[in-house]
């Protein structure tokens, strides 16, 4: 990307607490701190805190916001009460995945989205493209600083910081005033651990994450969010998601709904279904110890015939093997499959496994 | 930053410990704080011939895969086994039991026209 990077306005503060930046999605943020390990570590078995104010935040509110919504997402907005949250998809009309996101229900008429930080801008144009007249659209992503904080120990940070704030079941949304503060906590996360997703007015941005810090959560970059989220198998958007893709493909199909009425795409998903797939995205596990699996490695078969490509791949620092996903034929993806992973002309064996590679102990409650 | 006074290094931040014609090769101590955790250590094959600047070995983080430059011409006697198993020693003991890989030089010579301990300093502050 040729565009100037955006900056986070937690920028100053990472660089006091030691952060290495990167360019990320057209931002510039941290990618680790001290040791993308250490800070994989900390989430799993403690608590960490992300800045995840280069996500976005979308309001969607009006008489018509939830019918319009259930045309525009593959999940059903309708199964939502106030106060709780799914994870969704928006798509085109090829039934390709524009964005994943969470969205939230605050009343009968408004929604919360947030949104990956690279695709703000699509999302808003698909989503304004199609907004009827009794439906309001805000893109609120430069008023939010946002901040995850991820781990065994992040509802006791939570209470250290909010002993008033009761922090929302899994999955819930919960807006609340903290000394004349307006603030926004979102049980949820990318880590598969618990913990919490919370957003403030951009300027107050800092100062929460060093209170976060200050309360035990380790500050952690986007190396250690990359790993965590690959351990659990979720996507990530522009790596293991794209517009030429549906989440049928994606594996994501638990979280489609083809009996609510009809959506963009849907037409395209329900003739996948009915059809079968002809590709999946699997999970893939190395069988020996081997240099890390990386993004865009070839995927061959045992004899050799290229079969597909890594969509993201890393050494698992709580497996301490490799780990990957590709999207391969479907003839290839049956559990324990055997494959094998072209480095740099070296093939390590790995085979298909289950999702998500690595069991977290938090509740699914 | 640890950078002994009795190696050479180069620019692309690898140490040489020169022993007869034998060059010890690793990463500095400043290298391998700049690529944080080593996870993996790919070595050269024994007997292949290397020159000066080759792209010789591969160290990765959990992040990235960094090319290890020759640095020095020569022919490859030896890959550290030890980093093979336990990449984590190029982090903790950089000048010692995390070397890399041997080569028998050329032209011992050469070794001269590497950085001494305070141009390297120099170089990287």
């Amino acid at each position: 990307m040729s565009e100037e990077l955006l900056h986070s306005p937690l920028e100053a503060a990472h660089i006091e607490l030691g952060a290495k930046m990167v360019p990320f999605g057209g931002w510039y943020m941290p990618v680790q701190y001290t040791s993308i390990l250490d800070e994989h570590a900390a989430v799993r078995k403690q608590v960490g805190v992300f800045d995840i104010s280069h996500m976005g935040q979308i309001v969607i509110e009006g008489l018509g916001a939830e019918s319009w919504l259930n045309r525009m997402l593959v999940n059903n907005v309708s199964k939502l009460q106030v106060g709780q949250g799914q994870y969704s998809l928006l798509l085109n009309e090829r039934g390709g995945v524009i964005d994943d996101l969470i969205i939230y229900r605050e009343s009968e008429t408004r929604f919360f989205a947030v949104v990956n930080a690279s695709r703000i801008e699509q999302d808003f144009f698909w989503m304004a493209q199609h907004q009827p007249e009794d439906v309001a659209l805000a893109n609120e992503s430069d008023l939010w600083a946002g901040l995850a904080v991820q781990g065994p120990l992040a509802a006791a940070v939570f209470a250290r910081l909010f002993p008033n704030v009761t922090l929302p079941p899994r999955n819930g949304i919960v807006r609340f005033t903290h000394e004349g503060q307006e603030l926004i906590v979102c049980r949820t996360g990318y880590t598969g651990e618990d913990g919490f997703e919370f957003f403030s007015a951009a300027g107050e941005g800092p100062t929460w994450l060093k209170a976060f810090v200050a309360a035990g959560a380790k500050p952690c970059g986007l190396g250690a969010r990359d790993s965590l989220r690959l351990e659990m198998g979720y996507p990530l958007n522009g790596n293991d998601l794209s517009e030429e893709l549906t989440p049928l493909e994606a594996g994501l199909g638990f979280f489609v709904d083809l009996d609510k009425g009809d959506f963009i795409g849907r037409d395209v998903l329900a003739a996948q279904k009915s059809n079968g797939l002809t590709r999946k995205l699997v999970g893939l596990q190395y069988l020996e110890k081997g240099a890390p699996p990386r993004a865009h490695y070839t995927v061959e078969t045992p004899a050799g015939e290229v079969i597909g490509e890594l969509s993201s791949g890393v050494l698992s620092p709580s497996l301490m093997t490799g780990i990957g996903m590709a999207y391969l034929p479907i003839e290839h993806c049956k559990l324990g499959t055997q494959v094998q992973i072209d480095v740099r002309g070296r093939k390590f064996s790995a085979k298909v496994v289950k999702k998500p590679f690595y069991k977290t102990n938090a509740k699914a409650s | 930053m640890n950078i002994p006074a009795d190696l050479r290094y180069n620019n692309s931040h690898e140490w040489v410990r020169l022993e007869g014609d034998i060059a010890t090769v690793g990463i500095t101590d400043h290298a391998q704080a700049e690529l944080t955790d080593v996870v993996f250590v790919e070595l050269p094959a024994v007997g292949r011939q290397v020159d000066l600047g080759d792209p010789t070995a591969v160290v990765e983080s959990v992040k990235a895969a960094s090319d290890i430059y020759a640095p020095i011409s020569g022919e490859i006697v030896e890959g550290n086994p030890e980093v093979e198993a336990d990449p984590a020693l190029v982090n903790t003991d950089p000048y010692g039991k995390g070397w890399i890989f041997k080569l028998r030089v050329k032209d011992i010579a050469a070794v001269e026209k590497l950085m001494d301990a305070a141009a390297y300093q120099a170089m990287i502050s």
